[in-house]
């Protein structure tokens, strides 16, 4: 990517956002970093890729401020984790198989719902 | 808690996430409303999980080059140091509170993937609906021919 003067404005005010995003609410911010990455014109290939590495230190700085906050409880972390890099793996094969946005409307629709319920 | 309605949950939300859609964004909602996990307490589990995943993730997408450094050094000292700040902030608010502002960012995080479907249907049905061309049925001729 050829870098502009707009394009670097772009990333820091990109930066800016998906940082308060993920330390305020602990996640959500990785969707909006591949959707900026793709706006700033990254192929999407490389945008999902490269959202991952910056979602990485930022997740690691904001659990290190929930930890020293005491918001930790480990004894339910590994059972969470173990669960969660088995379902990463599977989640990647399945991608492969699976090529409509049939997903995707799911999955809106859920998160909807689950927003809906938490608000009454 | 029980360890294998965690793992249950975790594994749900890996699924998402190794799709590609927002997998941290399903599994806090996952641990508050059906495991009675705290807004904070279930923040905190998501972002601790991401790590794993992502270590693994990153190190894949470096062997296939798919990573963009220069990106990565821009974007990387704002956002660490707003996600500091408003974890931080965080720390000061209600869980209840906290909820229902989790609550709002999910329905517009829902909102958002809905018109992004919309939009890949339409597309995905120009490209269906595009006439076909026609061969020529008299391409040029060879100059030499």
């Amino acid at each position: 990517m050829i870098m502009t003067a707009k394009k670097v404005c772009g990333l820091v005010l990109a930066g800016v956002f998906i940082g308060v995003i993920n330390g305020f609410f602990g996640g959500g911010g990785g969707m909006i970093c591949v959707t900026a990455l793709l706006l700033l014109g990254l192929k999407n290939k490389n945008a999902q890729a490269t959202a991952i590495l910056i979602m990485l230190p930022i997740s690691i700085a904001s659990a290190i401020v929930y930890y020293s906050s005491g918001f930790v409880e480990w004894d339910m972390v590994l059972n969470v984790a173990i669960g969660s890099v088995i379902g990463g793996i599977v989640g990647a094969y399945l991608l492969k198989k699976l090529s409509n946005n049939v997903l995707q409307y799911i999955f809106a629709l859920v998160v909807i719902a689950a927003g809906i319920k938490m608000l009454i | 808690m029980a360890w294998y309605l965690l793992a249950l949950a975790g594994l749900f939300g890996g699924l998402v996430g190794g799709m590609g859609m927002g997998g941290g964004t399903l599994l806090i909602p996952i641990l508050t409303m059906f495991l009675g996990v705290d807004q904070h307490s279930a923040q905190a589990l998501n972002l601790l999980v991401f790590i794993p995943t992502g270590l693994i993730a990153v190190f894949i997408h470096a062997k296939n080059k798919l990573l963009d450094y220069k990106v990565f050094g821009i974007i990387i000292l704002p956002a660490i140091a707003t996600a500091v700040g408003a974890a931080l902030l965080v720390g000061r608010i209600k869980s209840e509170t906290l909820a229902l502002l989790f609550g709002i960012f999910l329905i517009l995080i829902g909102l958002f993937e809905l018109y992004q479907a919309i939009h890949t249907s339409i597309n995905n049905k120009k490209k269906i609906n595009k006439p076909i061309i026609k061969h020529n049925l008299y391409p040029p001729r060879n100059k030499d021919f």
